[in-house]
C-alpha cells in the first residue's frame, strides 16, 4: 500500500490542442493541508477534475488513494469534494440533500445530524435550501464534502464569498480533518487568507508548477524584502520617502540591526511588513514571464 | 502515518454494516428524480393534464355509442390512443431532455460524479425515476377516464384499455430514453430542448407525412409488405398506433385494422420494437455520457 494520498507523475492535459496542464509532478501525504494557488485558468480545476476521474490525463501517471481515478469508483468512497459554485436543489431541505449524498456514499443517514452540528447548520437542517444564505449553502456543501470521514478532501475555491467568521470556521474544520490524517487540498486565488492555514503551497501558472513548498521556503526562494516603515525626524541610511514616512527594504538578516537603528533614531508608528503570499505569487509570475 | 490513516477509517464491522444497508446507487438516483418530480409539480401537473384530457375524451366518446355492439371503453381507447401519440412523447421529452444538462448547469453534476457510482448508473437511475413519474401520471390520469366510462356504461372492453395504458407507458419510455440521449450528448439544456422538439416533430408529424407522400408517389403500385412493416417499426409512434388500434374492436373504429391485417407484424413484434426503441437510445445515452470529458 502506498503512503501518498495523491501522486502525479508527469501528468499532462490538453484541451482543444492547448495544453492546460504541463508535465506536473507532485505528491500529497496524509495529514497535509495544501493550497493550490494560481490565476483563473492556471489549471487548478483541471487538476481536481483529473483527481476525481471526471477527465482523463493525456499523459503521465496519476494515482489517487492508491488507484487510477479514471478506472473504478471504489476510491471515491474515501474522497470528499466541494465544487466551486454549487447550487443545491432549492426545494429540498438541507437534511434531504445531505441524506441523498450520504446514501450515494454508503454513509449511514443517521450520521448527518452530527455533521449539521459540526458545520453549524443544526437549526436550519430542516428548512428548504431556498431560504439559505450563501454562507449556509457553503456550510451544506462542506457538510457534504466531509461525509464519511474522507481521507482526501478537495475544496475548489471554498472561501469565495464567505464572511470572515465562516472562513475561520471552515479552516478550523480543515485543520481538524488534517489532524485526523486526511489530506486536504484547497484551491484558491484569495492567497493572503491561506497563509496561516496551509502548511504547503503549490503555485501554478498556465498549467505549470512554478513553486512548491512551505510558506517559509517560498519566502526564502522568492528572496523578497520585508518592508519597514516609520515616522522619524532624521533621515535613516538607505531609506526612501513614501508619503510622510520613511521606508526601508530589508532582507531577513538585516531586520534586527535596522530595527535597532530606527528605534535609536526615535522612530514612531513603526510597521514591519513581510511579503505576503500575494507578493510572493506575483514575484514567481514575474520570474516566469522573464 | 499509516496508523493515522487506518484510525480515521470506519471500524471494519461498522463499514460492513453500512455496506449491507447501502441502497443501490441506481435506486437512490431514481428516488431522488421522482422526489424532484414531486417538488417541481411535474407529477401533479402531468397527472392533471392527462386526467383532464382523458376525462374529456371519455365524456365525449362514450356519449354517442348508444346501444351499438361496440363497448364504450373501446371508443375511449381509440380517442385516448390518438391523444397519447401526441401528448405522451411530448411530456416524456419535457421531463427527460434536461436530466443531465440541468445538473451540469446547477453545478451538481461534478459533485454527483465525485461519488462512488458509475456514470451509467446515473443515466439508469434518472430513467427509472422519470419512468415512475410518467407511469404515475398515465395510470392515474387514464384511470379517471376509465372510471367515468365504467360507471356510465360498464366495464366491457377493459382488456383493450389495460393494454393501451401499458403501451402508452412503453411509448413514454421510448421518448424518455431519447430525451436522456439528447441530454447526455450536449452541454446545454436549450440545445437538448431543441433536439427534443425536433425528435417530437419528426416522429409525430413529419415521418408519417413523408411515408404517406412516398406511398402516394408510388402511384398505387403495391410496395412489398416487409418495407411497409419496416417503415412502421422505424417510428415508435407508428408501432404504438398499430399495437393499440390494430386489433379487436378498436381497429374497426380507428381504421388501423386494414393496415394491421396486411402486415406481418404481430403484437409481440411491435412490443419488441418498442422495447428496442427504448433500450437502444438508453444504452447510447450511457455510452455517450461515460465517454464525455467533463
Amino acid at each position: 500500500m502506498t503512503l501518498e494520498t495523491v501522486i502525479l507523475d508527469g501528468v499532462r492535459k490538453v484541451y482543444g490542442g492547448r495544453a492546460v496542464v504541463h508535465d506536473l509532478s507532485y505528491s500529497l501525504m496524509p495529514g497535509e493541508v495544501v493550497a493550490l494557488v494560481g490565476h483563473n485558468g492556471a489549471g487548478k480545476t483541471t487538476q481536481i477534475k483529473m483527481m476525481l476521474g471526471l477527465t482523463r490525463p493525456d499523459g503521465g501517471r496519476l494515482s489517487v488513494l492508491g488507484a487510477d481515478p479514471a478506472h473504478g469508483t471504489h476510491a471515491r468512497r474515501a474522497l470528499g469534494y466541494l465544487p466551486e459554485s454549487v447550487q443545491f436543489h432549492l426545494s429540498f431541505s438541507g437534511r434531504e440533500t445531505l441524506a441523498f449524498y450520504a446514501r450515494l456514499k454508503g454513509v449511514p443517514v443517521g450520521d448527518c445530524d452530527a455533521l449539521f452540528a459540526r458545520v453549524g447548520l443544526a437549526d436550519a437542517a430542516d428548512l428548504p435550501v431556498r431560504g439559505y444564505s450563501k454562507g449556509m449553502r457553503q456550510r451544506l456543501g462542506l457538510a457534504q464534502a466531509i461525509l464519511g470521514q474522507p481521507r482526501l478532501l478537495l475544496l475548489d475555491e471554498p472561501t469565495s464569498g464567505l464572511d470572515p467568521a465562516l472562513r475561520r470556521e471552515l479552516y478550523g474544520i480543515v485543520a481538524d480533518l488534517a489532524r485526523d490524517g486526511a489530506t486536504v487540498m484547497l484551491s484558491s486565488h484569495a492567497l493572503t487568507e491561506l497563509e496561516d492555514h496551509a502548511a504547503r503551497v503549490i503555485v501554478m501558472n498556465r498549467g505549470r508548477l512554478i513553486a512548491d513548498g512551505t510558506m517559509a521556503e517560498l519566502r526564502r526562494l522568492a528572496g523578497l524584502p520585508s518592508r519597514l516603515r516609520f515616522h522619524a525626524e532624521a533621515a535613516p541610511q538607505r531609506a526612501s520617502r513614501v508619503g510622510d514616512m520613511w521606508q526601508l527594504e530589508l532582507s531577513e538578516a538585516e531586520k534586527p540591526a535596522a530595527l535597532r537603528a530606527a528605534l535609536d533614531a526615535g522612530a514612531r508608528d513603526i510597521t514591519l511588513e513581510d511579503p505576503s503570499l500575494d507578493d510572493i505569487y506575483a514575484h514567481f509570475l514575474r520570474r516566469e514571464a522573464a | 502515518m499509516t496508523t493515522e490513516a487506518t484510525s480515521i477509517a470506519m471500524p471494519a464491522a461498522k463499514r460492513r454494516a453500512a455496506e449491507a444497508a447501502r441502497t443501490p446507487a441506481v435506486l437512490t438516483i431514481a428516488r431522488r428524480e421522482l422526489a424532484e418530480g414531486m417538488r417541481n409539480r411535474w407529477v401533479v401537473s402531468t397527472t392533471i393534464l392527462m386526467a383532464a384530457l382523458a376525462s374529456a375524451i371519455a365524456a365525449l366518446g362514450s356519449a354517442p355509442t348508444g346501444s351499438t355492439s361496440t363497448a364504450a371503453l373501446d371508443v375511449v381507447v381509440v380517442g385516448l390512443a390518438s391523444l397519447t401519440i401526441f401528448l405522451v412523447p411530448l411530456i416524456a421529452l419535457l421531463i427527460s431532455h434536461d436530466a443531465i444538462t440541468r445538473e451540469a448547469e446547477r453545478g451538481t453534476l461534478l459533485l454527483l460524479l465525485s461519488h462512488p457510482l458509475a456514470r451509467w448508473q446515473i443515466v439508469a437511475g434518472k430513467f427509472l425515476g422519470q419512468l415512475a413519474i410518467l407511469t404515475l401520471a398515465t395510470v392515474i390520469g387514464f384511470s379517471f377516464a376509465a372510471g367515468f366510462v365504467v360507471w356510465q356504461n360498464g366495464s366491457a372492453g377493459w382488456q383493450a384499455f389495460v393494454v393501451m395504458t401499458a403501451a402508452s407507458i412503453l411509448l413514454g419510455a421510448v421518448f424518455l430514453s431519447l430525451g436522456l440521449l439528447a441530454s447526455s450528448a450536449v452541454q446545454e439544456s436549450s440545445t437538448a430542448a431543441g433536439i427534443s422538439i425536433g425528435l417530437w416533430l419528426l416522429f409525430v408529424a413529419i415521418y408519417d407525412m413523408a411515408l404517406l407522400a412516398f406511398l402516394v408517389a408510388q402511384g398505387g403500385h403495391a410496395i412489398s409488405g416487409w418495407i411497409m412493416d419496416l417503415a412502421l417499426v422505424l417510428n415508435p409512434t407508428d408501432a404504438y398506433r398499430l399495437l393499440t388500434l390494430g386489433e379487436g374492436s378498436s381497429s374497426m373504429l380507428s381504421g388501423m385494422g386494414g393496415v394491421f391485417d396486411n402486415s406481418g407484424l404481430t403484437p409481440g413484434l411491435l412490443v419488441a420494437a418498442l422495447v428496442a426503441w427504448c433500450l437502444v437510445p438508453l444504452a447510447a445515452a450511457m455510452l455517450v455520457f461515460s465517454r464525455r470529458n467533463l
